[in-house]
């Protein structure tokens, strides 16, 4: 036995504890290191199922009514079976719609009517009141068990000395909690890390417990598993009767409808759907949640036996069933393991009341309070910018409301309800939601009327046959209405509704009420009219995980047969919705509407184009022709902008192609350029060299056939002959040193030498023919040396080219040439000027292409006609010389003569050349 | 005697073309270009033309097209000298009304028989 | 097939549910030797074989 006091720290060191470590978990997820992204603590936080009901429960529950407890955890198992397929649906509408709570998910469902959140809302306030009640209930008991044991007095439950319960100083404290980590701040997604992590973390501590109280049963109280079976066979009476199914309340038809009802519970229990689809941050998760969870269930439940069985074996030591974890170690004069019990069931319990408080505080505010705000004209909220304050106002007054009333309903009525009985009513209400829910994940024609009638009866029957008669057996009215029914009305009894009699009342409950829900939600959807948006959001939910899913079923809504043309025509182009389509209509098929094979088609070629979901959005903006609510915009926005970006970036590929396109076809233009240019080339050198070889032949050929010449002409033809032949060689040369430069294959031997001199020794070179052709050339070379890196042999070559050339351009009477070597910073540069007629400005470039001579004859300048012919092969290669010496050659404006001035500038030689070339 | 005019820009052909009429025995006269040609053409009257295509200013094939369509110089036999080997040119020549068609560098035999067989003078 | 993964869940689901559900399980509500019914022991036997199965199927590398 403990103390007051020391049980009290303990106890609220361990709520301190979760505060610590909800604040942990929220730090952790702001900064973006969260610690919930995790399959495991996903799967342990959905233990948040595992109430004080299973803590205490389970155990007295197998005391009296055998193997009945399990089904508690099978219906789960079964329900986690499925929930790669069930849950991962939920997970992703809930994701895409944002859904914050079960209310808003079937409010959601049924085209997001906020008559049906309220009323989900409403009937989960109702039934997990009880529940909240039950947990406290729970804390109080065990708090009595451990301070009082051995006196067990059964704990005061009056609302006169509430002070003194610490039950409501608990309430109190998880109030503070649950404000603080549940209320922060309103995210979107509606998720609480930090207390996802204390929830995670309870998990543990109560799984630890309760294996902890086992093993000592088993090991410890008694030496061995088979040993406690063995006495507990021989000692407890009628032994062989138990943990058979006859035992079940309801035998095994109670047995089968208790599992369903825990199946559906499991899933529709606002606090498990707060946990398994609310706070799921990755729908990965769910793949080991799934096998994880239920091997949890498994093994809290490993004990519950023996426990049991020992609790039996040691009466009346052990007191109630319902508190055998308790005061087993306590009877064995433990003093630790209680206290662990205790924190067991205490995390067990706040889990549940954290969660569940979260989960109905958010349906209240968002689903009943905030809907009747907005409809209150005179609070102007509507024109209000930010809601979120009131909101989180409001969700802090709902949470604090939901403890107090749990803990007046704990306190005024808790009595009188064993712990089990509390939380299968409440499974039992719970479990209503599921028609609704599941059916609407996978039936498109289940309606919001169908809904709203299936939940209106479903609770009205789980009333009439769990509820009023459970306060009715606490004593807070008449009984007789359950034994002779209502006013007299036998097929009215509650537990023998219609004469269905000798089930138990859950299995009783639940099929009764499932029909009526099941029956009126499938009825009434057959025969109602879904609105449009009920039909969107229908078409949304069911085929949350199908995208690709063929939807051609679903059009049978009035669309104008123009508009369905427009609207295809728009995103496929004219040719393509004729293909799809058929003629585009005319006249008064405008107005007719379009077949639903044609919107069966027009939505398979704009899913082809732009995604299902797209598709589907748009052939609904036609066929519906009415204004969506804002989500669905939003949603619309998100793929629009999702296909904006992707014809965003088809159209930058397209652009790229168009560009790539271009430059082939530039790179092709170039290339037939270039093989024009080759062609040309080609005739102009067969041209050039055809010219002196005919000279060659013909001359030849007339000394071969005439024999009686006269010696002097014979000796002229030879002489032809012979210059042709050099001109021939030359222009070979030439040729080849053009192709050579062109090839990158010229090998200059680039070395120190004299600019100037080498100017001297062209002037030199070509001294005797200016004398012939009595062209005045004058000099001006620098007396001291300019040094240039060059070919010497191949830049006199060029210099005498340019020579020779400006000779042959100058002026018919008076011809001049002028060759000059100045030096410009560190670079000389030569000109050759005449004073010819010069060479216009558009001429300039082209006199570096190769054969320009002979175009340029072509084009009818009757000076050049009269002008010795050169190849025109000798200003390109000139320039490539140039330019391989790392010079420029280019036509410059003349400075002297006023004729055409080519000018080439070289580099000046460093000193340390010198040294490198010697 | 049969007049030749030969029209060349390249000198040394234009000599050895020369000589070659001569020493077949027909008058010769030469024209460096097209335009000289075409005034030595209405001034002599030559019974046949060797015409060389890449002239300076027009070429040849301008001058046989002007040729063509003059009534008095219609039938006068014209045969075009190249020394771009190119079949278009051929063709291109033959289409404007040119009797013959020689590529240089060519055989002085078959010059002089061609121009011979175009003078209807036995050799 | 979408995936064998889903169609396995299905398959495995029933087989729980069958396993879980009366007519089967009378055939194990027999009394045992230490006194009373063999069906906790069986449940929790078929229990563990069901998460196993769960789990080899869900935690399969290649699943979808």
């Amino acid at each position: 036995m403990q103390t007051n006091w020391v049980v009290l720290i303990i106890a609220f060191s361990y709520l301190a504890l979760l505060f610590v470590i909800a604040a942990w978990g929220d730090r952790r997820a702001e900064q973006g290191r969260s610690l919930v992204n995790s399959p495991t603590i996903y799967a342990l936080s959905i233990a948040v199922y595992c109430t004080a009901w299973t803590f205490y429960g389970s155990v007295g529950r197998a005391a009296t009514t055998g193997l009945s407890f399990l089904l508690i955890y099978l219906g789960p198992t079964l329900a986690m079976l499925c929930g790669w397929l069930v849950l991962r649906k939920m997970v992703r509408i809930a994701r895409s719609q944002r859904i914050t709570s079960i209310a808003d998910f079937i409010s959601a469902r049924y085209g997001k009517s906020s008559g049906l959140g309220m009323l989900v809302a409403l009937i989960a306030v109702v039934a997990i009141m009880p529940y909240i009640a039950l947990q406290l209930k729970a804390i109080t008991v065990s708090y009595g068990v451990l301070t009082e044991y051995p006196n067990l007095s059964p704990p005061d439950l009056s609302l006169s000395d509430f002070w003194n319960d610490k039950a409501f100083w608990v309430a109190l404290v998880l109030a503070v909690f649950i404000i603080l980590f549940g209320t922060r701040h309103l995210d979107a997604s509606e998720r609480h890390e930090g207390m996802v992590t204390a929830i995670a973390f309870e998990s543990l501590v109560k799984l630890f417990a309760f294996i902890a109280v086992g093993v000592f049963t088993c090991f410890v109280l008694y030496p061995s598993p088979a040993t406690l079976l063995s006495q507990a066979g021989a000692l407890l009476p009628e032994m062989e009767r138990h943990f058979g199914l006859d035992q079940i309340p309801g035998g095994p038809l109670g047995w089968f409808g208790t599992l369903v009802l825990a199946a559906l519970a499991f899933i529709t229990l606002p606090r498990q759907f707060q946990v398994l689809v609310v706070e799921n941050v990755n729908e990965q998760h769910l793949r080991r949640a799934c096998w994880l969870f239920p091997l949890y269930l498994l093994l809290i439940n490993l004990f519950v036996i023996p426990i049991a069985l020992a609790g039996l074996l040691g009466l009346p030591g052990t007191g109630e069933p319902d508190s055998f974890v308790l005061t087993l170690p306590l009877a064995a004069g433990l003093e630790a393991l209680p206290l662990l019990v205790f924190i067991g069931g205490l995390s067990a319990a706040t889990s549940m009341m954290i969660v569940e408080t979260i989960a109905l505080s958010t349906m209240v505010s968002n689903q009943l309070v905030m809907p009747l705000l907005l409809r209150w004209r005179r609070l102007h909220l509507e024109e209000s910018h930010d809601l979120s304050g009131w909101l989180l106002g409001i969700r802090r007054i709902a949470i604090i409301a939901i403890l107090i009333l749990g803990y007046l309903y704990h306190a005024l009525i808790g009595e009188a309800y064993s712990l089990v009985t509390i939380g299968l009513v409440s499974f039992a209400a719970a479990a209503q939601f599921a028609p609704a829910l599941l059916l609407g994940l996978y039936w498109r024609g289940a309606s919001r009327n169908g809904a709203a009638a299936g939940l209106v009866a479903g609770i009205l029957v789980w009333a009439w046959t769990l509820l009023i008669p459970g306060f009715a057996l606490s004593g807070w009215m008449q009984t007789d209405f359950i034994e002779r029914g209502p006013m007299g009305l036998e097929w009215l009894k509650p537990y023998a509704l219609f004469g269905l009699e000798g089930w138990d009342i859950y299995t009783h409950a639940l099929f009764w009420s499932m029909l009526a829900n099941l029956g009126l939600l499938i009825g009434v959807s057959l025969f109602s009219r879904q609105s449009h948006m009920e039909q969107t959001q229908a078409a949304l939910f069911t085929n949350a995980l199908k995208p690709e899913a063929e939807m051609a079923a679903i059009w049978q809504g009035h669309a104008s047969r123009y508009e369905l043309f427009r609207l295809v025509q728009r995103y496929l182009g004219k040719a393509a919705t004729q293909r799809l389509l058929g003629p585009a209509p005319t006249g008064d098929q405008i107005d007719s509407a379009a077949t639903p094979a044609m919107l069966a088609a027009a939505e398979q070629g704009l899913t082809g184009a732009l995604g299902s979901a797209t598709a589907r959005i748009l052939i609904n903006s036609v066929v519906r022709g009415e204004a969506l609510d804002m989500a669905s915009i939003l949603s619309i926005l998100d793929t629009t902008s999702q296909t904006l970006e992707y014809n965003r970036r088809l159209e930058q590929k397209s652009d790229e192609l168009a560009r790539i396109g271009t430059e082939l076809k530039g790179a092709n233009d170039r290339l037939r350029e270039l093989d024009r240019l080759k062609d040309e080339f080609l005739a102009m050198v067969s041209h050039e060299l055809r010219t002196p070889l005919t000279s060659i032949r013909a001359f030849a050929e007339i000394l071969n056939d005439s024999e009686d010449m006269a010696p002097e002409q014979r000796q002229h033809f030879l002489t032809i002959i012979v210059r042709e032949s050099e001109r021939l060689s030359r222009l070979i040369e030439e040729i080849l040193d053009m192709a050579r430069l062109e090839s990158g294959r010229m090998t200059l031997s680039p070395q120190r030498c004299d600019l100037s001199q080498l100017g001297h020794q062209a002037v030199e070179a070509v001294t005797q023919l200016f004398e012939q052709r009595q062209v005045q050339l004058d000099v001006e070379l620098p007396d001291t040396p300019c040094p240039v890196i060059a070919d010497p042999d191949r830049l006199q070559q060029v210099l005498i080219n340019l020579l020779d050339n400006a000779s042959k351009f100058a002026d018919p009477e008076t011809p001049q040439v002028l060759l000059r070597l100045q030096q410009h910073k560190h670079k000389f540069s030569v000109s050759v000027e005449d004073n010819g007629p010069g060479i216009d400005e558009a001429e300039r470039e082209k006199v570096f292409e190769k054969f320009h001579q002979i175009e340029h004859q072509q084009q009818g300048q009757q000076v050049a006609a009269q002008r010795p012919k050169g190849t025109g092969l000798g200003l390109p290669i000139s320039r490539g010389i140039i330019n391989q010496l790392g010079g420029r050659l280019w036509v410059a404006e003349p400075e002297v003569l006023g004729g055409a001035c080519l000018r080439l500038s070289l580099p000046q030689a460093l000193e340390e050349d010198q040294e490198v070339s010697s | 005697m049969p007049e030749v005019l030969v029209v060349d820009d390249e000198p040394n052909i234009l000599l050895s073309l020369e000589f070659l009429m001569q020493q077949a025995g027909y008058k010769v006269v030469t024209a460096p270009d097209a335009e000289q040609a075409a005034v030595l053409i209405a001034g002599h009257c030559p019974d046949l033309v060797l015409l060389d295509i890449s002239l300076p200013g027009m070429s040849g094939f301008d001058l046989l097209e002007q040729l063509r369509q003059q009534p008095d110089t219609q039938k006068l036999p014209v045969i075009m000298l190249t020394a771009h080997g190119r079949e278009v040119e051929k063709e291109k020549g033959l289409a404007l009304g040119a009797n013959d068609y020689i590529t240089k560098p060519f055989s002085t035999r078959d010059l002089v028989s061609r121009v011979d067989a175009l003078l209807n003078t036995p050799t | 097939m979408k995936a064998p993964l889903q169609s396995r869940l299905v398959a495995l689901s029933l087989l729980a549910l069958a396993l879980f559900s009366p007519p089967l399980l009378l055939l194990f509500d027999r009394p045992a030797a230490w006194g009373f019914s063999s069906l906790p022991v069986s449940i929790y036997l078929i229990w563990a074989l069901v998460i196993l199965l769960a789990a080899l199927t869900l935690e399969r590398p290649d699943a979808d």
